[in-house]
């Protein structure tokens, strides 16, 4: 029932960009994100949906997959493509009723939504390509840097790992506890929403007894393999830069800086 | 008030596992009455405890039909709330479903899910309270407080307080000390004998089957391999073993009696049975 929730999915492969340290790809991700801002021009635009395009067909995730991500947006995305199509000024191309459809409406539209394809896929590119585990690790190794101001990195990272961890146990434990409720006449698929909020609740209390008794648990486990923070600890996998990495920096770089002649040289 | 299962084959639909769309249930037809204690064993993951969720609709069959009563619980508009309340379901590890704050309404859930009046609820919650053993002093405890095998016997009353004609569980004994199976398995053939409970159970133990279980049913990979008495299934110790089950330890007992040159009868499964025919021999 509830096992079809997936937080970020992980699509496995063995493509260069699953293969690339997870650092490079969290920096590509900021990347992509900074070139889609600065592009507003039509060739800046090609170029991002090109890199896009070629992050992906090398990534050898089905494309029929990646969109599957996009249908959560497309509510947002429609509107606003609608409000831009709309409300902006400019030179009318054709009215009905009491909308203008203008010249630069169509253009914000269409730059609109494509910015925001680019964005989802892009990023979700990452999620599709690097396992949770990997992520975690990015992530705080890529933000080591910001210990140095007290953020707490390795316990932020810690936290986003276990709750990754958790997130299919826990859904798997709602499967059973709602079957068994089930099977007690519990009925949580009729009824007007009050109803059914009420009968969520047989479901919910053991949910968050067994959700405090693995903390509970968890904790106890660490704590007996010595488990003291981030301070002093190793790794069995150190992350480690190889060819392919740098060699995909350059590239990335190379991009950027194409995008930011774009912009300078076509305003 | 038999429960037919006819040619039901079953697929778990899971996007993200490599498993996704493997036969979990293949083509399995069997029938069961009230008259017997069933025992479905089968090696892990052969698809005991699917199989068992299909007889209350937790499940739906890809193909095939089930009848209750000679009734298919796939037509439509088929009352499934009362279906569930006729054949109950304990699941593996029971004791997780408790949620209230004192056990008799925990256990009174149930019977209140069936719309009965109030004073009814009540008299079938202390009634199945009692038959797991409980004492009146315990029924305003926190079901939380209880050890495990207390919270097992409040999870199973929870069940019975809706009056099941037939009771199935996964795995009643899981977890539970050598008493705790003992009672347990007690309390389930009083339940069968004088309440006419069908009870159908999911076992790993050899030994329990064999002492409580008039029939057995062997899974293998979805199928069913054996539907018969113990001492028959039992009698194949060599197809149990290659599938990774075993026969009971009285079995294997009598066995080497017999190799050592004494001659005891085939088809001897509890140690009641071995004693018996030791003394027989000597006596
Ligand atoms: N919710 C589920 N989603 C996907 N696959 C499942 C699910 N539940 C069980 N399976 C798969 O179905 C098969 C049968 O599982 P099932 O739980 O019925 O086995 P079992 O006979 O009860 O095993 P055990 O003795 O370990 O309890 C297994 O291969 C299992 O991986
Ligand atoms: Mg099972």
């Amino acid at each position: 029932m509830f096992r079809d929730i997936t937080l970020g999915q992980y699509y496995p492969g063995n493509s260069i960009i699953h293969r690339l340290d997870p650092r490079t790809k969290l920096l590509w991700t900021v990347v992509y994100i900074v070139t889609l801002f600065l592009s507003d021009n039509k060739y800046s635009y090609l170029a991002c949906v090109l890199a896009l395009g070629i992050m992906i067909f090398i990534s050898k995730v089905p494309i029929g997959h990646m969109i599957k991500g996009l249908k959560a947006v497309m509510i947002i995305l429609i509107i606003s493509i609608l409000f831009n199509l709309f409300l902006t000024e400019g030179d009318k191309l054709f009215s009905f009723w009491i909308f203008t459809v203008t010249r630069q409406g169509v253009r914000r539209a269409v730059f609109m939504a494509l910015r925001l394809i680019c964005l989802i896929l892009g990023t979700s590119l990452m999620t599709f390509t690097t396992t949770p585990n990997q992520l975690t690790d990015g992530i705080e190794r890529g933000l080591g840097f910001l210990k140095v101001i007290k953020v707490p990195v390795h316990e932020i990272a810690m936290m986003m790992s276990i709750a990754l961890r958790f997130i299919p146990l826990l859904t798997e434990e709602l499967d059973k506890i709602i079957k068994a409720q089930t099977a007690r006449g519990a009925d949580i698929e009729t009824g007007n929403f009050i109803k059914k909020a009420k009968a969520m609740i047989p479901m919910l209390i053991p949910l968050f007894v067994s959700a405090f008794r693995r903390a509970g648990e968890l904790a106890s486990a660490m704590e007996a393999r010595c488990y003291h923070g981030g301070k002093g600890r190793t790794r069995m996998y150190p992350l480690k830069y190889g060819a392919s990495d740098y060699c995909f920096m350059a590239a990335m770089f190379a991009y950027l800086a194409g995008i930011i002649i774009l912009k300078v040289f076509l305003q | 008030m038999s429960i037919t299962v006819k040619n039901i084959s079953y697929h778990y639909d899971n996007p993200g596992s490599e498993h996704s769309g493997r036969q979990v249930l293949c083509d399995i037809s069997v029938s069961f009455d009230r008259d017997s204690f069933t025992a479905v064993i089968g090696p892990t993951g052969s698809g005991k405890s699917t199989f068992i969720q299909h007889l209350n609709l937790l499940l739906r069959a890809d193909q095939g039909d089930i009848l209750y009563d000679g009734e298919s619980i796939y037509a439509q508009g088929y009352d499934r709330k009362k279906l569930r309340s006729r054949v109950g379901l304990v699941f593996q590890y029971p004791e997780y479903q408790l949620f209230e704050t004192d056990v008799l309404s925990d256990v009174s859930f149930g019977p209140k899910n069936l719309g009965l009046p109030e004073d009814e609820v009540r008299k079938r919650a202390s009634q199945a309270l009692l038959q797991v053993g409980f004492s009146e002093a315990d029924f305003h405890r926190s079901p939380f407080e209880l050890s495990g095998g207390q919270k097992r016997r409040a999870a199973i009353a929870g069940v019975l307080a809706m009056q099941p004609e037939y009771l199935i569980l996964d795995e009643p004994a899981a977890g539970l000390d050598p008493a705790g199976r003992r009672e347990l398995f007690d309390m389930l053939g009083e339940l069968h004998k004088k309440g006419g409970v069908g009870i159908i159970l999911v076992s790993h133990s050899m030994d329990d089957v064999a002492k409580y279980a008039d029939r057995l049913i062997v899974l293998n990979e979805g199928r069913i391999l054996y539907d018969a008495t113990p001492a028959e299934v039992f009698s194949h110790g060599k197809e149990l073993e290659s599938i990774g089950l075993d026969v009971p330890q009285a079995a294997k007992a009598a066995q080497m009696l017999r190799n050592r040159g004494i001659s005891l009868p085939e088809g001897l499964i509890t140690m009641e049975q071995v004693k018996t025919a030791i003394l027989d021999h000597f006596g």
